[in-house]
């Protein structure tokens, strides 16, 4: 059994005067794909920017790698891919610029390999648009391009289908299950009902949870 | 030695984790505190006012000075009180530094203004107007704009942790400028000479006059500790009103 | 998976000023419309006290830096903002590349947008506002040194507001006592040129606080992004 790549322990979050959840405990190690379920309001964004370390309303230990988080950020940071609700691209530059901003806060990236990406995710043609004139969804899909461009173990995506079409839903699946038998690990949370190649693993939030 | 020393730190660092502790210990002082501000301050003032001798150059109108001058040290106290409460609160993440940082700045900003508006009083009858751009004066009314600010911010943040963390990093970046915008304004000040509020120098003033003033000041300061200790006990019944011994002390008051 | 390499840091400085200078640029407003205000503003004096030649210069140093201090912190507001509401402020939080200098990018480029074109236009100002020979060249000089720290001030102010929605105001209110000081050294420097005096002292204090500001800056930005977000 291999190490766990992200452990938490004993996590409890209060916002807003509610207990989101309490008693959560569970682990992640490579290969895994972990839902997070829960009702609307239930707390799964506050989760997953918690384990960010996006957010720190919390108590428990969260750890990457058997350290503390708070200790390892940078480390932890750059084996990281965080894809949050919004899609954090800019809308007055170009795709391409966009994923070369990615690759300046991230890794080294070439624009033969930006274009390589942009074309996996259906926007070939579209690489020097402003963004401001793409669609909603194709505006989540630079914002999903990153997925090809990343060499993080961990991807932590909230809502990854949003705005996304039947294929596209269809493609990243299949990149996230790839992911998963290569190594990776992938925690998500999405209403959308899943259809990978890989087991899930679901935590669900509203009671105490186990690895 | 050492070892029990650092123990009775990290019991300390414990037990002020707690809010239920802290009531519980400053519940206790409150009474005398009380007891020692009230008697301080009234010995102060009635001898400050009434039998301390006249100022040969300022008559009677220094008296002010028994009031403004110990409302002055408090309100720079309680500017550096509430960075070093926002230095726990970032490092040590201590639940109770959040809250004496939230209940410092309101108090810091009344003893602010109270220097402010005891200094006009002081300044009308010696140079005949309410106002002047007195280097002093003038530093205390940029601290009562910087004690506003660290208001401003925590009121305007919703979630109160965030609130806390915020008006710590701003209290530390204001009390680095503290001694800077001091300095800066004394600069400006010699540089167009108004008049000057000047306290006969602490080393020539009478002891008739010293010990009341030294009296005032410690008095206040109980009255400052004393009020925080109530605004942190109050901020506390707040923020743990839904536990089970918050619920027993209010139901043991109605 | 591919082999990671990050970045230097000196192509990660480069990296995000490019980016945010290609943004300015393809949003022009936000390089003129403080650059526009610094003018009115100082139109303003003239037109609502006197525009006799010597209370204009004697008043000149003062309006200005307040003039300036104010166009600066119209802009400030909106440095991280637009970060902040798209979601781009997150992921620069996210990066394994040091925070604080990921802001000093973001810090410096604010300062060639906004406080540059204030220096560079100051010089016509000042001669609208009759201010004596001797003393134009310490008036650019000490806005050299003070627009930087201008912007550094103000971006702690716009990291402790950017979360909230009537962020601007409360920015002013926190960032201007902080302003102070620079305040007094700009225009005290400028009134002892005017008057043939050393200004050694007056430039040695800016210097001294812009580097204090540069180093420590970052870091309280840094933290207060981190607070805001959260």
């Amino acid at each position: 059994m291999s190490e766990a790549l992200l452990e938490v322990s004993d996590l409890l979050c209060e916002r807003d005067d509610r207990l989101l959840f309490q008693g959560l405990s569970f682990s992640v190690t490579s290969g895994d794909v972990v839902q997070i379920e829960g009702p609307n309001g239930s707390g799964k964004t506050s989760l997953l920017r918690i384990l960010c370390g996006l957010s720190d309303h919390f108590e428990g230990a969260i750890s990457w790698r058997q350290q503390p988080i708070g200790k390892v950020r940078q480390a932890f940071y750059a084996e990281l891919l965080y894809q949050g609700h919004q899609a954090g691209i800019k809308s007055v530059l170009t795709a391409q610029e966009n994923l070369q901003w990615s690759g300046v806060l991230h890794e080294d990236i070439s624009i033969e390999q930006i274009n390589a990406a942009l074309a996996k995710v259906g926007l070939q043609g579209f690489e020097d648009v402003p963004c401001y004139s793409l669609s909603a969804g194709q505006q989540r899909r630079v914002g999903l391009a990153r997925l090809f461009l990343t060499a993080a173990p961990l991807w932590i995506l909230d809502e990854p289908f949003t705005a996304i079409d039947k294929s596209g839903v269809a493609e990243l699946e299949k990149v996230i299950a790839q992911h998963a038998l290569n190594g990776g690990s992938v925690i998500l949370t999405t209403h959308h009902e899943l259809h990978l190649d890989v087991s899930v693993r679901k935590v669900k939030l509203g009671e105490a949870a186990l690895a | 030695m050492m070892l029990k020393i650092w123990n009775w730190l990290k019991n300390f660092y414990h037990k002020m984790g707690s809010p239920k502790w802290f009531y519980d210990i400053s519940g206790r002082w409150l009474p005398w505190l009380t007891a020692v501000s009230v008697l301080l301050i009234g010995v102060a003032v009635v001898w400050g006012l009434v039998f301390a001798p006249e100022d040969f150059r300022q008559g009677n109108s220094y008296r002010i000075i028994f009031i403004h001058v110990p409302a002055a040290f408090l309100a720079q106290f309680g500017y550096i009180l509430m960075a070093v409460a926002g230095i726990v609160s970032l490092v040590w993440k201590m639940k109770m530094a959040d809250v004496a940082l939230k209940c410092t700045a309101p108090i810091g900003a009344s003893f602010c203004f109270i220097a402010l508006v005891t200094g006009a009083i002081w300044g009308k009858p010696t140079w005949g107007a309410w106002w002047v751009w007195d280097a002093r004066l003038t530093s205390m009314l940029i601290l009562l704009f910087l004690y506003l600010g660290v208001i401003a911010l925590q009121s305007a943040i919703e979630n109160r942790i965030t609130a806390a963390k915020a008006g710590a990093i701003l209290s530390i970046v204001g009390v680095i400028n503290i001694p800077i915008i001091k300095y800066s304004v004394e600069w400006w000040n010699t540089l167009h000479q108004p008049a000057t509020l000047k306290i006969t120098e602490k080393s020539t003033m009478a002891p008739e006059m010293l010990i009341p003033l030294l009296l005032s000041v410690f008095g206040f300061y109980c009255l400052f500790t004393l009020m925080l200790l109530m605004r942190m006990r109050n901020d506390i019944l707040e923020n743990e009103r839904r536990t089970r011994w918050v619920r027993n002390i209010l139901m043991e008051q109605t | 998976m591919p082999e990671t390499k990050t970045a230097s840091l000196g192509s990660v400085l480069v990296g995000m000023c490019r980016r945010d200078l290609a943004m300015a640029f393809r949003r022009r407003s936000e390089v003129f419309n403080p650059l526009l205000f610094f003018v009115i503003v100082v139109t303003l004096f003239p037109l609502g006290v006197s525009p006799e030649r010597e209370f204009l210069s004697q008043i000149a140093p003062g309006v200005l830096w307040v003039a300036a201090l104010l166009a600066t912190l119209l802009s400030m507001d909106t440095l991280f903002r637009s970060d902040f509401d798209d979601g781009s402020l997150e992921q620069l939080l996210l990066s394994p590349q040091p925070l604080f200098l990921l802001v000093l990018a973001k810090v410096l480029v604010h300062w060639l947008i906004t406080g540059l074109p204030l220096i560079l236009i100051t010089p016509l100002l000042a001669l609208m506002l009759f201010v004596p020979d001797e003393s134009m060249e310490i008036l650019v000089l000490t806005l050299v040194l003070g627009t930087p720290l201008l912007s550094l001030i103000g971006a702690i102010g716009a990291g402790l507001t950017v979360g909230l929605r009537k962020g601007g105001l409360l920015l002013s209110l926190l960032i201007l006592p902080l302003y102070i000081p620079v305040l007094i050294f700009g225009t005290t420097a400028v009134q002892a040129a005017a008057q043939g005096f050393s200004v050694v002292g007056h430039m040695s204090m800016l210097g001294a606080m812009l580097a204090l500001g540069a180093t420590l800056a970052p870091f309280a930005i840094a933290a207060a992004l981190r607070i805001s977000v959260s």
